[in-house]
């Protein structure tokens, strides 16, 4: 026997390698997930019944399958903690997206304006950031936000205030937090769309008579939405499920469904009803994801 | 099809200047009649306009009149500055210096979006997030016209281009072809005093080009419109053009009607860029009448009609089409009264090629020079075909030699 066979279709592996890569870890990873988001918490190791014993046959298999239910689904609805966790994710992560179109874009635009010869170098500004850890990043904010950290020394000195703020601990700490985390991705789509824009199109709409701030509404945002599309939802879906900053920078009063999603399991040991909350971010982040999908698949057919 | 147009709006009031005489008639009735504007009174005037790229001269110095109603060619190499040329007319380069007058008000610095001006773009620029009829609607809508208005005129620039059903379509879902046509209807939309084109068959192919071309003439001299067009492509230019302006190295070498720019040009890279041409280089020997006998380097003496404007330098340039020297087996019987009416030139072909329409012969001389000849194949069994190889001479009258001093 040689390797033959295997090798003689390396186009039909090539294409079922990132099926098997999404089975293996993500579809059979959520599949434990939803089973414990079915079963009962218990005091046991592991905290939850029932259990499936392959060895015990197919009856207790079928017992088992008996004492799964919706009940943790049921909680999550009647629960106002998980509900109102939900909408605040929703709203944090709605209020941080459109916060960092508003920043992100124009230096996007700038980048893609500049002269060829820096546009990399912008680039590069952009990405060096991540070659340090996120999470000392987020400390180092909380050395810059605290009482007589960096801000407010500043804000001070420029007596733009009389006494310190108190920056952490608040939405104002999270939102800053979640702005810087996230501008690399709301840029670099948007910078991808913008630079391979045809400058000849801008032209076109100038000589017709459009003004150089009607060119832009008019021909180069409709055609850099992709990437609007691309870097908002690249932002939105993380940020909703955000846990590290809004639990460091954020105060204690209403929490962001991530970190429900902790209490749940590392304080309560209640894995069941942190799977079924897992499982219910997962199918609210469905709709957009699908919009997103049929929006991208118009423009395609329309010609963007 | 109705030319009968609504007068629109100028994208610029600013632009129009009350004191300026009467536009030029911008809505012609089918048949449109000649338009002969005032020779004094160009409707668009370069003057002495420069404009430099860090250290490379694109445009320099360079000063042209256009008419109304003229169709006219920029016509140049790569890098002659024709497209710049063009760029600071349509407003997207602002020229270092000089005027461009269109009527009497300066543009040469008023904003792209502000010109009565429009250009049709090299490879078409269409918004490829708008329909076909939006395409065309887009410069309508930012004149302020009244949607109904829009409509209509949109309609009529469909009719125009041929385009009918396709109005809601995307660029995307257009051939090459349809694409001119949309961006062609698009520029014209605005009824501009002048419309610029760049390159615009570029893109297509051979045989839609040609059709193309004529569509083109046809449509200017309908709409008694001024176009100014830029191209590389010399067949393009001469079949299309009232006038050539052919530039090099940002400068105007000549201002021509086709004819004069083949039979008269005024250099020796004139005469090198606009078809094929043999040169011999000599010295005037002596004038006869109004003929001039220049010894070429080679050594032949080549009689040849001197031109209006009398030659003044020693040295100078002798050039012959190739479809104007012929061939024969014999030498042919001169005039006994004038012993210099026939230039003859023995040698030997050397080379022969059948193009279909015409055949291309080389014919290398004693002296060494080769001398390029073509000859419309006008009968279909041809036995006046020369062979490679066969003694012939090449001959050629004075008055079809252009004598080139520089």
């Amino acid at each position: 026997m040689s390797a033959r066979p295997i090798f003689a279709r390396p186009a039909r592996l090539a294409a079922i390698a990132p099926y098997l890569w999404m089975v293996l870890f993500f579809l059979v990873p959520f599949g434990f997930v939803l089973k414990i988001s079915l079963s009962q918490t218990a005091i046991a190791q592991p905290p939850y019944v029932p259990l499936f014993d392959l060895t015990e046959g197919w009856a207790a298999i079928k017992a088992a399958f008996g004492q799964l239910s919706l009940d943790n689904f049921k909680l999550l609805i009647s629960d106002s903690l998980y509900i109102s966790s939900y909408l605040r994710s929703i709203f944090v992560a709605v209020t941080s997206t459109a916060i960092l179109l508003l920043i992100g874009y124009p230096i996007a635009y700038g980048m893609a304006r500049l002269p060829q010869r820096w546009q990399p170098i912008a680039m590069m500004l952009v990405i060096v950031p991540f070659w340090t850890s996120f999470l000392i990043r987020i400390y180092a904010w909380i050395n810059i936000l605290q009482h007589d950290g960096l801000l407010n020394k500043v804000l001070l000195a420029l007596h733009i205030v009389s006494t310190p703020v108190v920056w952490l601990s608040t939405d104002s700490a999270m939102y800053i937090g979640i702005v810087y985390s996230y501008l690399p991705f709301m840029i670099l789509p948007l910078y991808a769309t913008l630079a391979k824009m045809d400058g000849a199109l801008i032209e076109a709409a100038s000589d017709l008579g459009a003004s150089p701030g009607r060119a832009f509404w008019l021909v180069t945002f409709p055609l850099s939405l992709p990437g609007v599309g691309a870097g908002a939802l690249l932002c939105f879906i993380p940020i909703v499920g955000e846990f590290v900053i809004p639990d460091l920078l954020a105060g204690s009063g209403s929490m962001m469904i991530g970190q429900t999603l902790w209490l749940e399991f590392f304080t309560n040991k209640d894995w069941p009803v942190a799977s079924a909350a897992a499982v219910a971010l997962l199918l609210l982040l469905i709709p957009p994801l699908l919009l997103y999908d049929r929006l991208q698949r118009r423009t395609l057919r329309g010609g963007g | 099809m109705t030319e009968e147009l609504p007068e629109i709006t100028p994208k610029a009031d600013a632009v129009r200047d009350p004191a300026k005489p009467e536009p030029p008639p911008q809505v012609a009735v089918s048949p449109a009649p000649q338009f002969e504007p005032a020779a004094d009174m160009p409707l668009l005037r370069i003057e002495g306009v420069g404009k430099t790229f860090g250290s490379f001269r694109a445009v320099d110095r360079l000063s042209l009149d256009i008419r109304a109603g003229e169709f006219f060619a920029l016509l140049g190499p790569s890098g002659c500055g024709k497209t710049t040329l063009l760029r600071m007319l349509a407003g997207f380069e602002t020229p270092d210096e000089g005027r461009i007058l269109l009527g009497a008000k300066d543009i040469a610095q008023v904003p792209p979006h502000l010109r009565p001006v429009n250009m049709m773009f090299q490879n078409y620029a269409l918004f490829p997030h708008l329909s076909v009829r939006d395409n065309i609607a887009f410069g309508l809508k930012r004149a302020g016209m009244a949607r109904e208005q829009i409509a209509t005129r949109v309609a009529e620039m469909v009719a125009l281009v041929k385009l009918e059903g396709m109005e809601k379509r995307k660029p995307d879902q257009l051939s090459g072809g349809q694409k001119q046509r949309v961006a062609l209807a698009r520029s014209l939309a605005r009824r501009p005093q002048v419309l610029l084109l760049d390159e615009p068959l570029a893109a297509l192919d051979k045989k839609l080009r040609e059709s193309t071309q004529l569509e083109l003439m046809d449509l200017q001299r309908r709409l008694g419109m001024t176009f100014i067009i830029v191209t590389h492509d010399q067949e393009e230019a001469m079949t299309m053009a009232g006038r050539i302006g052919v530039m090099d190295a940002g400068r105007l070498e000549q201002v021509a009607a086709p004819r004069e720019l083949y039979e008269t040009p005024r250099s020796r890279w004139i005469a090198e860029f606009i078809g094929d041409v043999n040169l011999f280089d000599g010295e005037v020997g002596w004038r006869e009448n109004n003929r001039l006998l220049v010894t070429t380097r080679e050594g032949v003496t080549l009689a040849v009609t001197e031109p209006r404007q009398r030659v003044t330098k020693a040295t100078v340039c002798v050039a012959i089409r190739p479809e104007k020297v012929k061939l024969s087996r014999r030498a042919p019987v001169s005039d006994a009264a004038n012993t210099h009416a026939i230039n003859r030139l023995e040698g030997v072909v050397t080379d022969v090629s059948y193009l279909g329409g015409l055949t291309a012969y080389k014919v290398k001389l004693e002296s060494g020079a080769v001398v390029r000849a073509s000859m419309a194949n006008t009968a279909r069994l041809d036995m006046d075909a020369y062979l490679a190889g066969q003694r012939v001479v090449a001959w050629f009258t004075p008055d079809d030699c252009m004598v080139l001093e520089q």
